[in-house]
């Protein structure tokens, strides 16, 4: 008979595996790019494919010919980045300002670090963060929904959350509300916005296909939108001609999407349930700070990547429930 | 209401309990035996008997050597052929007495009959003594010696006894073929085992999967109000002693601690159903049940095995060896130990063994850590797998002591569940090891 293969236990895997869960959430991301292609058309498909080839691409070469390690692009990472970096762009965005969001978000957000499991930022994030710098006035202006053949040509306008900052002090809330869409309009995504945050619903859809799967657990996304739901609801109760209501806050800008998929990536967030509660109530609360008393009109990419930057620490200092501390007698 | 369960982490892989339902047979006896001295925890017992000596089947031939030790009994009658060192289930040569096999004539006074005997008038010291003088430990798989444990140490109080008929391991079902057949007697032995330590109260914990035990260990134990069965969530690893009496009492036996700072002891049903022998019957432990499987194996079974029969020997009882066999477990495939060769004995604790085809046999290639925080979730104990994994790999052994390593039960769940397969447990293990020199290092100066 052959040899016999001797090793340690466990001699039994789950079926888990990288490539699986990076499909799981890409899967959960198809509604929320199903209506992007409804509302904006043809040159969503663009931004998300020059998004996702440019990532690879640039994960293989990066790999391949300055780390000189294993190549790492069919892990699904890269593809998710892509994703993830187009959901967060105006659709009208040129391909050569997507590419080098993309070599960003790969080169100096994941593989400086050392590639897949090192990097302390969120990659996506940090390549839209550059762009959002960089290009701020390519940045800044959305196509308006159902101009479904135009591209760079679209005719554009401000986001509801441009228009709340802009108007915000100068004139009543009630009064900025009436130029916006209605509520149900920004709850199925038919409003000005980046690719993939527009529409509420199939955010909401991937979430609870997300929790279904086990991918993700429900403490990161459901306490970063408690936390915006409680402290922008007290500023509203306080002076709701001053102040937006919560469910305004929920439904614009990129707060579900950056809640959902941005905040729960599992390399930058926190090890532990109490590490990942903590993160995501200060994620929450540097959210409203910029987006009510701040300069920018959104402040969710900012708010994830500082959280970010306190992981390590959180990680340290945050420790799970030890089993046997404390004796009991019952 | 749900049913009980332990508090933190846990997993539940595939059951595969092949063998189920399959009755507990004997498997016959082999020509050779090699019965090791070290079957147990604590130090190797002495050796009483020489090259050339007839030896009986129930006949000591070694002493216990301490308190923490235990005698141990011919299993056959025959020839002693040699007294040395054969290789054992870890692949290290270790002492051992090896017997040619020529009948099976029982030193006299032990009963061989099948009738239950219900009633006994023993005392608490004297059942402590039969415990001792029969070999009995646990056959859980952690071999502590019985005698030991019944022994309530000073300022302590034993309030329950724990029977633990869990059996969380896939494939093994050698407790479950017990259960079923020699539920009468395992009453017997929760009894004797109640009054050797001195407690009123018994709890036997089942897992749900095995429906028909709990029944009849219910209908068993139904005159006896001081015996309960309670059926449990099934959830790996809750045949861990730490896990069951949480799952079962709610009391958290302390960091470094044993179950009896909370109150406890817990006995498996092998080692009661042995003790109801030793005490009932006068029969020395020499014998166990041991589960034959794979999915492969031609005849999956539950053999009552006789202590130092070859490993090779029961496979060919169950079907032989299939030809795609890559892998042999001696034991079940969360804890059990990969064998490097198939004529080594089986011993008290083992408790299956388990053949792995080709495709089951290998570990996948590993990968980053992506920090997915599962490890973390999975661990009975609170530990951050994937954090002493990064301290071990940088020798950081002394930092491992705060993060509690030495509470690891090495279960294997995280590796179980870490989709970049990484040898996480290996890595603890490593730690543990090198910690452990620190510790005692420490307490020598």
């Amino acid at each position: 008979m052959n040899k016999l293969v001797v090793s340690p236990s466990p001699h039994a895997r789950s079926a888990e595996s990288v490539p699986k869960l990076m499909y799981g959430v890409m899967i959960s991301l198809i509604p929320a790019l199903g209506v992007s292609i409804y509302f904006f058309g043809i040159s969503v498909l663009i931004i998300t494919a020059v998004s996702v080839l440019s990532c690879v691409l640039f994960e293989f070469l990066i790999q391949k010919y300055m780390l000189k390690g294993k190549p790492s692009h069919k892990d699904g990472s890269a593809i998710l980045t892509g994703m993830l970096l187009a959901f967060t762009l105006p659709a009208n965005l040129p391909v050569w300002i997507v590419i080098i969001g993309a070599l960003v978000a790969i080169g100096v957000g994941k593989m400086t670090f050392g590639g897949l499991g090192n990097n302390i930022f969120n990659p996506a994030l940090v390549g839209r963060v550059f762009l959002f710098i960089s290009f701020p006035v390519a940045m800044t202006s959305w196509p308006e929904p159902l101009q479904r053949l135009k591209y760079i040509n679209a005719e554009t306008g401000a986001t509801p959350l441009a228009v709340m900052k802009e108007g915000m002090g100068k004139q009543p809330v009630s009064e900025i509300m009436n130029e916006l869409p209605g509520y149900l309009d920004m709850f199925i995504g038919k409003m000005m916005g980046s690719v993939g945050e527009v529409a509420a619903i199939a955010l909401l859809i991937g979430l609870i296909y997300l929790l279904w799967k086990k991918i993700i657990t429900w403490h990161i996304p459901v306490t970063i939108l408690a936390t915006v739901v409680v402290f922008t609801g007290i500023l509203w109760l306080i002076d709701p001609e001053s102040y937006a209501d919560p469910l305004f806050h929920l439904l614009t800008g990129g707060l579900l999407l950056g809640a959902i998929y941005m905040a729960t990536d599992y390399v930058t967030s926190p090890m532990t349930k109490k590490g990942m509660i903590i993160y995501a109530i200060f994620i929450g609360i540097i959210t409203v700070l910029i987006r009510v008393f701040g300069a920018y009109p959104e402040g969710v990419q900012f708010a994830i990547l500082i959280m970010n930057a306190f992981v390590p620490l959180l990680n340290k200092y945050i420790k799970p429930k030890r089993f046997g501390k404390e004796v009991k007698h019952g | 209401m749900g049913l009980l369960t332990f508090s933190l982490g846990g997993i539940h892989p595939p059951e595969n309990k092949i063998s189920a339902g399959k009755k507990i047979e004997s498997p016959g006896l082999p020509e050779i035996v090699t019965i090791p001295l070290a079957q147990h925890l604590g130090a190797p017992s002495k050796v009483v008997v020489a090259r050339g000596d007839t030896v009986k089947t129930g006949q000591i031939i070694a002493e216990a050597n301490g308190f923490v030790s235990t005698n141990i009994h011919s299993s056959v009658t025959g020839k002693v052929l040699k007294v040395d060192l054969f290789p054992d289930s870890s692949g290290y040569r270790r002492q051992a007495v090896q017997i040619q096999v020529e009948e099976d004539d029982w030193v006299e006074g032990i009963d061989l009959s099948d009738t239950l005997v219900k009633d006994f008038d023993k005392s608490q010291d004297e059942i402590r003594k039969i415990i001792l003088n029969s070999g009995i430990v646990g056959l859980g798989g952690a071999t502590f010696p019985s005698h030991v444990k019944l022994m309530t140490p000073k300022g302590k109080t034993a309030e329950y006894l724990i029977i633990n008929g869990v059996e969380c391991e896939p494939y093994l079902t050698a407790d479950h073929a017990l259960m079923l057949e020699k539920h009468d007697e395992l009453i017997v032995g929760v009894r004797i085992l109640m009054k050797g330590l001195g407690v009123e109260k018994a709890i036997i914990g089942i897992e749900n999967n095995k429906p028909d035990a709990i029944k009849i260990m219910e209908k068993a134990s139904a005159e006896f109000d001081s015996i309960v069965v309670k059926p449990l969530k099934v959830q790996y690893p809750q045949g861990g002693e730490k896990q069951l009496v949480q799952a079962l009492l709610k009391r958290e036996v302390p960091s470094g601690g044993l179950p009896i700072d909370v109150g406890v002891v817990a006995f498996n049903v092998g080692t009661v159903y042995a003790s109801y022998l030793a005490v009932q019957k006068n029969r020395p432990l020499l014998e166990r049940v041991v589960t034959v499987t794979g999915k492969s194996v031609k005849k999956p079974s539950n053999f009552l095995t006789r202590v130092g029969t070859p490993v090779s020997y029961l496979i060919e009882k169950a079907g032989g060896l299939p030809e795609d066999t890559a892998k042999v477990i001696n034991g079940g495939p969360m804890m059990g130990k990969a064998l490097s060769r198939l004529d080594v004995p089986i011993v008290k604790g083992s408790s299956g063994i388990l053949l792995l085809m080709e495709e089951e046999a290998y570990r996948k290639e590993t990968q980053s850590c992506i920090r997915c925080t599962k490890c973390v979730t999975v661990c009975p104990m609170g530990l951050e797998p994937y954090l002493l994994m990064t301290q071990a790999e940088k020798a950081m052994y002394e930092e491992m002591e705060g993060e509690k390593v030495m509470d690891c039960i090495e279960c294997g769940s995280c590796v179980y569940t870490c989709p970049s397969s990484r040898p996480l447990l290996d890595y603890i293990r490593l730690g543990k090891g090198e910690l452990g020199k620190i510790l005692r290092a420490r307490k020598a100066v």
